[in-house]
């Protein structure tokens, strides 16, 4: 094992500035049975199983139940004890630019946006970058999968779902072009001070309301041309069109980002009109909608909580409530980084997380809010999102509490029954530098 | 008598004969005596002094003489204004009147690196380096008569003005001058009126100031400048020359905000100086404060409008602040008035002049005196210009600028009638009109026999007409007057149907009567003709129910939402049977009690008695001391970089607290106790740290950690080498600079340090050096910005070589790799638990840092540099835990004792010790952990954040918001204007990267509102 490392570190000090990790490679397939005994089983599903057991083979969930009682052949089995430990089901980064941005100044190294404003034939997954030295480190603390999200524009275009653990970018997909995005053109001027931009200020003085009309009316006109261009196939064939069209059979979803109360319902009804049931994005007024999105099966994607009140006299702690608060309303709820809130960032996912917990909701609610109900938005939840039999076995087992900072410890993880290589750039350097300084 | 009269007319002569003497008459000149005698008038001669029945004589620009029973000399027009008032005209202290309009907000407002870089002034002659420093600037060169302003002034009663060149840091004198519609050689009262300042750096190109406290800084060296330009002769600077001439004159400084009217008395103290204060009328919400400052002020009236609140998804966004300030800021002036506290009133702010009446007799609804009214718009300003013996009260000798009135001036509905300047008359509103109100038998052909009442003021402003018919409705007209013209016009239903009007002309006097043409939708339809049935000035006076006194809500501390109604205090509590994380070597305590007394800790330990103090059971919970964040940006105004130069040692963030920050309350609310205020990492050497107490609810002042060292913020790397800036036009742009930077500063200020130690040397006071000489002498100690290795190790190096010690360095994502030269040299470290990635300096950041620093033996902390992450810097530490395995006692440390011992305060704070500052933290769980609420967060012994007060307080707050909400509805359906319900900006969440240029920006803002 020592050597290994000492390799490792070697090759890691003479590539330090290209991409990949030479030393950290993806797993293989699954061909051994794995049987994990013994741990407290967190299902995703907002049920938690003390001393359980799992079974998992060629990559599915086999067996799921618990283990006080049942008795399993364990024949060519790869058997893990986890007593006192945990197990959930990989948590999934929502609306990330993951692999699409290395270093946040440096633009060279920067494809999550594209000019223009109706990109809606963008799509993500061609820029993915597999072999980003952030992926490790997320990995490290339990998050498996990612939708990665294009940004900018009115229409930014077309995530894709993928596992953190591949050669390239076809093996990382788990869905492709699952969902198109927009942001709600705001008929509120930008935050002011705190919120980036200044209020009801636009460039050349143009009225933020009129400019989101005049915004709305083009997306109608698109969305109105795409439905005419899903029914009748003309012989000229125009991308964007055709991108938009597979909203109306459901094949793909609509996540669009809009804050205050006047533009959710305007975005709903927008989505409405075209058939489409809509995932909305950001929802800070959201609350003030509760029956509204009740009503309408709108899944929301909540931002990150852990951001300052929308105004001075917001409730200092309302950001860290408004998961519960809608969540406990009877809303489908994901939390998110928002938009700009980093790729690196997300491995703190976790704790956000857990934060929505500590201001009133059942853990294993807030546990949903980064496993199944993301995996709802993006439409997997069949394949996978949850610990239940017959879905992929993408999981991680942890010392403790994988939500809190002093129990997220993650010691073996698996993407589709793959053991994955927990190591990173950042563990490779702390060994290398505690070696120096001769700690522990 | 005849003596004196004689003397006069001697003095009229010669003004004449001087004026005839520059300006020749291109034809036959127009000398007329302008000699008037006002009788029968109520003369308020001043705010103490009013004669009835009097009898003013002018003669030309001057007053001859005052009073009653005066026999009426040959030769002077008798003018009877019999019921009527002569009052002073108004003076103005503070206006642009006659001021060339400066092209404000040219620059490029956002950040450095987007306009080219303008070091030093590119002014042409021998004036100072910076132009901001403009005291060179005088009106009287510059002033031209605006005949359409003083139109508008004048017929808001006003006769004289401050003109002030508002451009600028030192803004060089205003002149006073009359309103009169002469050439600038007549009106000119007072050339050197006074001396202006303000903080804003106004159309100066120069980078330097960009921030408030660059503009301090720069006001305080330029005094200090000055001092030293006297007793020089290796310089000629005409600025300086300026500045000092200058000094005897009144002083006035524009400064907006209660905040800024202590910034300016820090600065009145140190160069004891006496500032007359142009504030902005806010003073109200810290009456004390301000009045212990002894300044006197000029206040404006143009208080907010009430929010159009009919859109609740509009209007929900409203601040509490916005809301009470539309309730209290009228009662401005009476409480001025009440605390003693001289002022006087401007005109400056409001929408227009003429908006000044109504704003005036809403603060005497609201309980200013019309005494004090009278004086803050006569005496008061003219004395503040030294033009006290030409304006101010009706005396003989001075200026004949006065106004006649029709009624007391205060009074709803008095009438302006005229306004004299300098002896020349300006009509206002018509004095000697007939008075036509009463009712009228009126005929109208196609009409018949009609009822005319005409009411109101001035002889007549409104109007109904009510056929004689039974059923007929009475209808309001509307009522136009020119002269002996009037023009009747109103709606008509029926007999004739449409707009009818009639136009005609007074044709006798007595018995009143009208008569002309009659047209209905613009055709002539024939004649009326109306004789006056019965005199009657009230005919149909609006009834207006007697005003309830006004009410108000409580005042709050701070002036936002949380604020407090009255003062918290500290109290005596025992706290029972909690997890103690003591800091000391006792360890985590289980079941352990805390009691707090005094706002000191007083006992720590298992079983206490309470004695005196409350007892609160603390089953369950854990007690902390505060969290201590070394590196914030929390509760500044005005900027927190100031980037100007990459040299800024001299400003303090100290001068900039902004205790109304909301970010002082959400932190506390994370069980943070005192913060670090740096400033920006935009340049080598940065400025001045402010530690503070996170006391929410006190003044800036009272805010400040008393007794702690002094720090000062350096940085290093992408940030000072401008990295992200398009112009690269500031010295340094590698690393390599950068080193020279520090190499020449240190230099430098051994040299300075060496000079100021000979005796009778006349060394100019630099603030800059001085700072760095405190450095020197560990007077003063650093905190610095810094990444990657290499630049690390050579600022150790340059502080070997020049003697200094660097106390801390700050960010130093890259401390792992060096910790073993820092540990050798004694230097702190301040980090983030796990942040990297967002830029090149950062890719080999890593979360284990802080604990191999910890464990090479570096005395760590975790900071936060960030408004949110401050909030949750308990569970910062608890990443220590997950990332580099340090006992849940050590991870702690890093947010606590840690950063107080860097601090230099860990004699006071930082551990739970017995004498200790009582700043401690309630937790509901493990503090480091995800689930851990601070309930409770005390400082001195005082529970700033209780999470159950805290929602009390909300509640309170959000019917307090209905409250005025329901009255502003009430307001606007009584009539009064109102505004869109836009939300005030959110306070500017700063972090090191702040580069914005504040005034840039300030200035396009107000441009875009207001061009003055």
């Amino acid at each position: 094992m020592n050597k290994y490392f000492l390799t490792a570190l070697a090759l890691v000090a003479s590539v330090s500035f290209s991409y990949s990790q030479a030393t950290i490679s993806p797993a293989k397939a699954q061909t051994q049975r794995v049987i994990v005994m013994g741990g407290t089983i967190h299902t995703g599903e907002g049920t938690v199983i003390e001393n359980g057991y799992i079974t998992f083979e060629k990559g599915k969930i086999t067996g799921l139940g618990d283990a006080t009682t049942v008795k399993i052949n364990t024949d060519g089995a790869r058997v893990i004890t986890a007593n006192g430990k945990h197990i959930y089901p990989g948590f999934i980064a929502t609306g990330t630019e993951l692999g699409l941005i290395e270093v946040e100044s440096v633009k060279a190294t920067i494809d999550r946006s594209e000019m223009g404003d109706m990109n809606a034939n963008i799509r993500s997954i061609s820029s993915y970058n597999t072999d980003s030295k952030v992926i490790p480190t997320l990995r490290s603390n339990g998050l498996l999968m990612a939708q990665i999200t294009p940004q900018g524009g009115t229409i930014s275009g077309n995530s894709s779902v993928v596992q953190l653990d591949a050669w390239n970018w076809e093996d990382a997909a788990l869905k492709i072009d699952d969902a198109l995005h927009m942001s709600w053109p705001s008929s509120r001027g930008r935050g002011g001070f705190g919120g980036g931009g200044m209020r009801g200020m636009m460039p050349g003085g143009v009225d933020p309301n009129e400019r989101a009309q005049n915004a709305i009316a083009e997306l109608t006109n698109l969305f109105t041309e795409a439905k005419e261009y899903a029914a009748n196939k003309p012989a000229v064939v125009n991308s964007r069109l055709d991108a938009i069209s597979k909203l109306f059979s459901g094949s793909k979803k609509l996540f669009i980002t809009a804050n205050a109360q006047k533009d959710i319902v305007a975005a709903v009804n927008f989505a409405k009109k075209f058939g489409i049931t809509p995932v909305i994005a950001g929802a800070q007024e959201a609350h003030l909608l509760i029956d509204f999105l009740k009503q309408n099966n709108v899944i929301i994607v909540a931002n990150n909580p852990h951001s300052l009140p929308s105004s001075v006299d917001e409730d200092v702690n309302a950001p860290y409530k408004n998961v519960a608060r809608l969540s406990n309303a009877g809303l489908t709820v994901v939390i998110a980084y928002g938009t700009g809130d980093g790729y690196w960032r997300q491995r703190s996912l976790p704790f956000v997380a857990g934060t929505a917990s500590t201001w009133g909701m059942p853990k294993e609610e807030a546990l949903k809010t980064i496993t199944l109900n993301a995996a709802k938005a993006m439409g997997i939840d069949k394949t996978t999102g949850s610990l239940a039999i017959g879905k992929d076995a993408t999981l991680f087992i942890s010392a403790g509490d994988a939500l809190d900072m002093i129990g997220n410890k993650v010691e073996e993880a698996f993407i589709q029954g793959r053991s994955i290589n927990l190591d990173n750039l950042h563990k490779q350097l702390n060994k290398r530098y505690t070696d120096k300084y001769g700690i522990k | 008598m005849k003596k004196i009269l004689l003397a006069l007319a001697f003095v009229f002569s010669t003004t004449v004969l001087l004026a005839q003497q520059t300006f020749p008459v291109n034809g036959t000149p127009d000398v007329r005596q302008g000699q008037f005698a006002f009788i029968n008038a109520n003369i308020v001669v001043n705010a103490n002094q009013t004669i009835s029945n009097g009898v003013l004589l002018v003669k030309d620009k001057t007053i001859q003489s005052v009073g009653t029973g005066t026999s009426i000399p040959k030769g002077y027009v008798v003018i009877d204004l019999k019921g009527k008032y002569i009052y002073p005209s108004l003076v103005d202290a503070f206006t642009s009147y006659g001021i060339p309009e400066a092209t404000r907000g040219t620059a490029a407002p956002m950040g450095f690196g987007s306009r080219p870089f303008v070091f030093t002034s590119n002014k042409k002659g021998p004036y100072g380096w910076n132009e901001s420093i403009r005291p060179e600037t005088e009106v009287r060169t510059m002033f031209t008569v605006d005949t359409r302003k003083a139109d508008e002034m004048r017929k808001a009663g006003f006769g004289s003005v401050n003109a002030i060149n508002r451009d600028g840091i030192a803004r060089g004198t205003s002149a006073a001058v009359t309103l009169n519609e002469a050439r600038e050689n007549e009106v000119i009262l007072n050339d050197q009126a006074s001396a202006n300042y303000s903080f804003n750096r106004g159309t100066s190109t120069n980078n330097y100031p960009s921030s408030l406290m660059g503009s301090i800084s720069l006001l305080r060296q330029t005094y200090y400048d000055a001092n030293w330009y006297k007793n020089q002769k290796e310089e000629y600077n005409l600025s300086l020359d300026h500045f000092n001439k200058q000094q005897s004159l009144p002083q006035i400084f524009e400064a907006d905000g209660w905040l800024n009217v202590l910034r300016v008395d820090r600065i009145a103290k140190e160069f004891g100086k006496s500032f007359i204060i142009k504030s902005n009328g806010d003073e109200y919400q810290r009456l004390d404060a301000v009045k212990a400052t002894g300044a006197s002020l000029i206040v404006p009236i143009n208080f907010p409008k009430a929010f159009d609140v009919d859109d609740p998804a509009e209007s929900r966004n409203l601040s509490l602040s916005q809301l009470k300030a539309w309730e209290l800021a009228p009662s401005n002036p009476a409480q001025l008035e009440k605390a003693g506290i001289k002022f006087a009133i401007t005109s400056f702010g409001l929408d227009a002049p003429r908006d000044f009446w109504s704003n005036i007799q809403t603060a005497i609804t609201h309980g200013l005196s019309e005494k004090q009214a009278l004086m803050a718009v006569t005496e008061i300003p003219a004395a503040m210009l030294g033009i006290s013996d030409k304006v101010g009260s009706i005396e003989k000798g001075k200026l004949a600028n006065f106004l006649i009135t029709s009624d007391k001036l205060f009074k709803n509905g008095n009438i302006i009638f005229e306004n004299w300047v300098q002896g020349k008359r300006y009509v206002v509103s018509k004095m000697d009109i007939t008075d036509l109100r009463g009712t009228y038998n009126i005929h109208i052909d196609g009409a018949g026999a009609s009822t005319l009442t005409i009411a109101g003021t001035g002889g007549g402003s409104m109007a109904t007409i009510q056929g004689q018919g039974a059923d007929s409705a009475k209808v309001t007209a509307s009522f136009t007057r020119s002269g002996d013209w009037v023009t009747i016009t109103y709606n008509s239903k029926t007999n004739p149907v449409g707009d009818v009007r009639l136009s005609g002309y007074l044709t006798s006097e007595n018995p009143l009567s009208l008569a002309g043409e009659v047209f209905v939708n613009s055709n002539s339809v024939g004649n009326w003709n109306g004789i006056l049935k019965s005199a009657g000035k009230d005919a149909i006076r609006r009834e207006e129910p007697a005003k309830p006194a006004p009410t108000y809500g409580s005042l709050i501390y701070p002036f936002t939402a949380f604020g407090n109604e009255t003062p918290l205090v500290a109290e005596a509590i025992l706290f029972k049977n909690a997890t103690v994380w003591t800091n000391e070597k006792e360890g985590i305590l289980q079941n352990a009690d805390v009691l707090i007394e005094g706002g000191k800790i007083k006992a720590v330990g298992k079983n206490l008695s309470a004695g005196n103090a409350r007892v609160i059971d603390a089953t369950g919970k854990h007690i902390t001391p505060g969290i201590i964040d070394e590196h914030s940006h929390i509760a500044g105004s005005g900027g927190i970089n100031e980037g100007g130069q990459s040299n800024s040692a001299e400003v303090r963030i100290g001068d900039i607290i902004n205790s109304e920050d909301v970010n002082i309350y959400r932190q506390l609310a994370g069980g943070v106790t005192s913060s670090q205020i740096l400033h920006g990492s935009a340049n080598s050497i940065g400025g001045q740290a402010q530690l503070i107490k996170l006391r929410w609810g006190k003044t800036p002042e009272e805010l400040k950690f008393q007794g702690a060292d002094g720090f000062i913020k350096f940085a290093l790397g992408e940030n000072v080498k401008q990295s992200s800036s398009q112009t690269n036009s500031r010295y340094p742009q590698s690393r390599m600079g950068v080193e020279q930077v520090y190499v020449d500063a240190f230099t430098r200020a051994k040299e300075y340090e060496k000079a100021m130690s000979v005796k009778g040397n006349n060394v100019r006071r630099d603030l800059e050096l001085d700072a760095l000489v405190e450095i020197l002498n560990n007077k003063r100690f650093i905190t610095c910005h810094s990444y990657v290795q290499s630049e690390i190790n050579m600022l150790i190096h340059v502080a070997d070589s020049l003697g200094f010690k660097i106390n801390t360095f700050t960010h130093i994502l890259e401390g792992y790799k060096v910790a073993d030269k820092m540990k050798a040299h004694g230097i702190n470290a301040s980090t983030f638990s796990d942040w990297w990635s967002y830029k090149m300096e950062v890719v080999d950041a890593i979360p284990y840092n802080g604990s191999i620093m910890h464990n090479v033996g570096i005395t760590t902390a975790f900071n936060s540099d960030d408004a949110e992450m401050a909030r949750r810097l308990n569970q910062e530490a608890g990443k220590a835990v997950m990332y580099g395995g340090l006992s849940e006692e050590d991870a702690l440390k890093l947010v606590t004792l840690n950063p107080a011992r860097m601090l230099h305060i860990d004699n006071k704070v930082g551990s739970l010790k017995v004498g200790k500052d009582a700043d401690i933290v309630i937790w509901s769980a493990n503090p480091l952990s995800i689930y851990a609420k601070a309930e409770k967060t005390f400082v001195d012994g005082i529970a700033y954040w209780d999470i159950d007060r805290d929602a009390k307080v909300q509640e309170a707050q959000k019917a307090e918001k209905l409250r005025i909400v329901r009255k502003m509805i009430e307001s606007k359906n009584s009539g009064a204007r109102t505004q869109r319900p836009v939300p005030a900006m959110a306070p500017r969440v700063y972090h090191c990267e702040s580069l914005e240029d504040h005034w840039a920006e300030l200035n396009e803002m107000e441009g875009a509102h207001n061009h003055e």
